[in-house]
């Protein structure tokens, strides 16, 4: 089967690869319909994040048609479609039982390295490094899914691939960064980020009822994405954001800020920090770049909340500890839980209240995934979202 | 090489001609003599320390100005400056491969200043909404209010 493979920084390549097989009986191999590329994808073809073998399947965004069952799985039959979680989670460890999914306890294979590593491991991931368990992933024709009697969400018939797959991960991701900051009617909410995540975010905050919401990004057609969504736009590249949330906010900050940026932020000479950031970045001394971690801590309303649905992979420097703890702020992270939501989120979609296809900008062939990583990494071509067609 | 790519890399050189900048300016305030000696200069040493004064300006204007372009240009001819101070051959060479850098940076700051605004595309119908934004503020909200707590492992949106 064709598969897109990492082979190195910046060198992702569409690969004649091996079919996946039932490896375990509560198995199931998912014949890929639709997949994406995510932004947390572009971390790893950046070189940002270790753990990558040349070779492995990427992707983590995907469903499709279920091809093959496992012996033991009962939940699933030939010919369900799928929506398949970026958690893989076994359902049955405690955490799973607590709904904290994405730490479930027993699906990563490399327990010992992660537990090193981040004190305790976390859920495997699909197509996400040999850290979350080394899993192939689903930018890809077929795919394992590893605990398919419990992970995977069926869709109902009729509803378009291109509706339901943001439910494996940034429509939840999204919702789940809007619901941990505990939105009140009162509050304005500041999203970071005007990307994929930041899109769902931002509606997350709407439809959850924030007075006032911002999205903050500088790429025009993300601002006009987010606008559309119901979001006052800023442009830091024209604009000082932190005088422009005290202007919107009469000078008290936003309630609620949240970073859908992650560890790869903006370098530009405007922002002194982030060049430093990528200075020490370059001589190996910092992983991440977290100027939207400390621009938040600096200008969110005291007693606020901070939400952190941005991925972040390993050491910042410079962090406002002091800022953080006098403001008495809550911060408040995490991959997504996403079997907690999934559900209540296909519901809404099957009820119309909110059709996550808007933000599909480009749909290629698997063949053009290589090419669409660069062109969805510079921001390209209008480019927002990028779906794949196995 | 991709637009987006083009302009990162202008800006990374523009940074770090920023960057040395400031770190030059300061190594002729605090050792003027240094540079009087090396360069065989033609010019005293508190002539030297105006320049630093003039090369920290330079930088800062750099790094922090929303229109960097006069600030560069600004470098080159400091650099035209420079080279008329010194006598010595090494000196002028060193300083002639920085005024290319600072021209190079000045003329593709210039360029990406005069270049036609990118195709926009309009998203600006693309809410996800059946209905329009302001009308969609708290759908969710009723439901949320059922949830024991949004902060605790347990809530859930759905009944």
């Amino acid at each position: 089967m064709k598969a897109l493979c990492w082979h190195g920084k910046k060198d992702i390549r569409c690969d004649e690869v091996d079919d996946p097989r039932i490896e375990h009986p509560r198995d199931a191999i998912v014949r890929v319909t639709t997949c994406a590329i995510c932004g947390s994808d572009l971390h790893l073809f950046d070189g940002f994040i270790p753990g990558m073998m040349r070779g492995d399947i990427l992707g983590h965004e995907f469903m499709g048609e279920v091809v093959e069952v496992g012996a033991e799985n009962k939940k699933l039959k030939v010919g369900d479609r799928v929506v398949v979680p970026f958690t893989i989670i076994c359902g049955e460890c405690e955490q799973c039982r607590r709904g904290n999914y994405s730490v479930c306890e027993r699906t990563n294979r490399n327990k010992d390295m992660a537990d090193k590593v981040f004190g305790h491991s976390t859920a495997g991931l699909f197509g996400y490094t040999h850290l979350t368990g080394g899993y192939a992933g689903g930018q890809a024709e077929y795919v394992r899914v590893p605990y398919a009697d419990v992970g995977p969400v069926k869709i109902p018939d009729g509803m378009p691939d291109e509706q339901a797959i943001f439910l494996g991960d940034i429509f939840p991701t999204g919702w789940q960064a809007a619901v941990q900051c505990d939105i009140q009617p009162e509050d304005t909410v500041a999203v970071w980020g005007a990307g994929p995540v930041g899109q769902f975010t931002l509606r997350a905050a709407v439809l959850l009822g924030a007075k006032q919401v911002i999205a903050i990004d500088r790429v025009p057609e993300r601002l006009s994405m987010a606008q559309a969504g119901g979001a006052i736009p800023v442009n830091f590249e024209t604009e000082s954001v932190i005088e422009r949330l005290n202007e919107l906010t009469r000078g008290k900050g936003p309630d609620k800020c949240i970073d859908a940026v992650g560890l790869e932020a903006h370098v530009g000479a405007k922002h002194l920090d982030s060049v430093y950031d990528r200075a020490k970045q370059a001589l190996m001394a910092e992983s991440d770049r977290p100027h939207v971690l400390r621009e938040m801590i600096y200008v969110c309303r005291p007693a606020g909340v901070l939400s952190v649905p941005g991925v972040y992979g390993g050491l910042i420097d410079k962090f406002p500890i002091g800022a953080l703890m006098q403001k008495g702020l809550t911060l408040r992270t995490g991959q997504t839980h996403v079997n907690r939501w999934a559900q209540d989120l296909l519901r809404r979609i099957v009820e119309d209240e909110i059709d996550p296809s808007f933000v599909i900008t480009h749909t290629v062939t698997l063949e053009d995934g290589p090419e669409m990583y660069k062109t969805f990494r510079d921001k390209e071509d209008g480019c927002i979202k990028v779906v794949l067609k196995p | 090489m991709h637009q987006g790519r083009s302009k990162a890399v202008n800006e990374a050189l523009a940074c770090g001609l920023g960057f040395f900048s400031i770190g030059l300016g300061v190594a002729e305030l605090i050792a003027p003599r240094l540079f009087v000696r090396a360069a065989h200069a033609r010019v005293s040493e508190n002539v030297i320390r105006l320049y630093g004064v003039r090369e920290i300006i330079t930088g800062v204007g750099i790094l922090m100005a929303w229109n960097r372009g006069p600030w560069l240009w600004g470098r080159v001819a400091g650099d035209a400056l420079d080279i008329a101070s010194v006598r010595k051959p090494a000196a002028m060479a060193a300083l002639a491969g920085v005024t290319a850098l600072d021209i190079a940076a000045a003329t593709a700051e210039t360029r990406e200043e005069n270049r036609p605004p990118p195709r926009l595309f309009d998203y600006s119908d693309r809410s996800g909404f059946p209905r329009p934004a302001h009308e969609m503020r708290g759908a969710a909200r009723a439901k949320k209010e059922r949830a024991s707590s949004p902060l605790s492992p347990e809530a859930r949106i759905s009944p």
